[in-house]
């Protein structure tokens, strides 16, 4: 249980890193660690050639834009969750951070890392699906914006040419007031069995401007559906218009058996979380209208 | 073999590794600290946690030459001049523990928690623990020993601060 032997590289620069991938065919970056480390003690990925960017200051920025955050690929798991500029403009994913495996998973392993790697199981890419996140990606010969429900192609597969990485996000503060994350795993920090995420914008009238959902863990990739989103469009938020839309998404995903669950009842669980995420979603939607009522 | 420093226990040492050694290897093997322990290698036991730079970090699933330069607290650290870390100490009250081999991870993560967390409750305990595995004790006594060392910690900070 120890990784095989490969050329290592510590690049200083992000230029450097670069240049290292375009030469080389069969390198894998190394960020945390925290997914690739156990695989390859497992003998699971054997790459020839490994580029460590853990010495990329370059890549370690949080920054606001007009538009919301501009996050740095080699920001950590535990960063997301205590940087006040995350928990004020983007909440929602230091909340999930708390989802994601135990601290010492999360003083390692990178957002950068968490959406290469494209477990669609994990918060981070449902997070990125929910509020179309752009991820920045650059070779040694181009930089380019992938948005994220561009990226992710199927299990541990995306948009990523191999002699590319990504670089940074671009994460909208936009309909996150009103948002919500919820679970179910196993014991605490386990890979969820399955997530789900909303996010509601209201109307004066309280109905529903927009409302968006994404699901981690029933499919190959995040789940979402902006046709069937867009038919919430003005309808009265209610429990019984939750249980329907639970209902439907139930019906519309198809996840596969696997050894930590049936197909059947991941679709149960993606139901009962779906509601539990858009209740939550609304309070919060309810909460922030009233405070903008306020200011 | 690549040259590397490692700041271990307040201790500086050069050595040389294969960029394939894991952290924990490098401890155990080349600096003959044993008592981070080895479980899965996969990230999930804890029984290899130790603090890097501060933090817990999964021995098993770093590279020696990637924490080059870091600063990395061991369970062999913990106790000063021969006095036991009040989470040590607690373990030992409380017999939070039978064979031992997680017990390393186990102090290694409460030790940080604690350092943020002085007043936990139960449930605050369970989860910050979470991350560890242990086959023997069934964890009651863990959680118990977490407890009492938050207790150890806060009257020895009242203490110190009516001394004064
Ligand atoms: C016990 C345990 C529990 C966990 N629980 C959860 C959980 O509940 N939820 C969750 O989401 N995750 C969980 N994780 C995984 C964790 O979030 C990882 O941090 C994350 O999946 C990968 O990030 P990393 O920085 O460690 O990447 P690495 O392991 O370094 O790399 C992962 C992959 O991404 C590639 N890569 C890394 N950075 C880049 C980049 N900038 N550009 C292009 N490619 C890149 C690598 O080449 C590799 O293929 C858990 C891990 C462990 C060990
Ligand atoms: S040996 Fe590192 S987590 Fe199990
Ligand atoms: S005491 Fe034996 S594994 Fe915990």
């Amino acid at each position: 249980m120890k990784p095989p032997a490969f050329q290592y590289y510590q690049p200083h620069t992000l230029d450097e890193a670069l240049q290292l991938l375009s030469e080389h065919g069969d390198a894998k970056i190394l960020a945390g660690g925290q997914s690739l480390i156990p695989m390859m003690n497992m003998r699971l990925a054997h790459p020839d050639v490994l580029i460590d960017i853990n010495g990329l200051t370059e890549l370690t920025h949080i920054k606001e834009t007009d538009q919301g955050l501009a996050i740095g690929a080699l920001v950590r798991h535990y960063q997301l969750e205590q940087h006040p500029l995350i928990q004020r403009k983007v909440p929602l994913v230091a909340e999930a951070e708390h989802l994601i495996g135990h601290p010492a998973i999360r003083s390692r392993g990178t957002i950068g890392g968490s959406l290469s790697h494209a477990d669609p199981a994990a918060e981070l890419p449902v997070l990125a699906t929910l509020f179309d996140w752009e991820l920045v990606v650059s070779s040694a010969a181009a930089e380019r914006t992938i948005p994220a429900r561009e990226f992710f192609l199927s299990y541990f597969i995306t948009a990523l040419a191999p002699d590319e990485m990504v670089t940074g996000v671009r994460t909208p503060s936009h309909a996150h007031a009103g948002a919500h994350i919820t679970e179910y795993a196993v014991r605490a920090g386990d890979f969820a069995l399955a997530i789900a995420a909303a996010s509601i914008v209201l109307n004066a009238s309280d109905t529903i401007q927009s409302a968006r959902i994404a699901l981690g863990g029933v499919a190959d990739i995040p789940w979402r559906d902006p046709d069937f989103e867009a038919s919430l469009q003005g309808q009265s938020p209610s429990p019984s218009l939750w249980r329907e839309v639970g209902q439907h998404i139930k019906e519309a995903i198809d996840p596969t058996d696997d050894l930590h669950a049936s197909a059947d009842y991941r679709r149960q669980l993606a139901q009962t979380l779906v509601e539990k995420a858009l209740a939550g979603a609304l309070e919060r939607a309810k909460l922030a209208e009233m405070k903008g009522r306020q200011a | 073999m690549v040259p590397i420093t490692l700041t271990v226990n307040g201790v500086k040492h050069a050595l040389e590794v294969e960029p394939r050694w894991l952290l924990a290897d490098v401890l155990r093997d080349e600096l003959h600290l044993t008592g981070t322990h080895l479980g899965c290698e996969q990230g999930v036991c804890g029984a290899c946690t130790v603090l890097l730079d501060g933090r817990p970090a999964r021995s098993c699933l770093t590279l020696a030459v990637t924490a080059s330069g870091c600063e990395i607290t061991t369970v062999e650290g913990l106790a000063k001049d021969g006095v036991l870390h009040p989470v040590q100490e607690a373990f030992w009250q409380e017999h939070a523990l039978q064979c031992g081999f997680c017990t390393p991870g186990f102090l290694m993560t409460a030790a940080h928690f604690l350092e943020n967390n002085p007043n936990p409750t139960r449930s605050a305990i369970r989860e910050a623990l979470s991350g560890n595995l242990c086959r023997c004790t069934g964890y009651q006594h863990i959680v118990n020993a977490v407890e009492r060392a938050a207790t150890i910690i806060r009257e020895g900070d009242s203490h110190a601060i009516s001394q004064d």
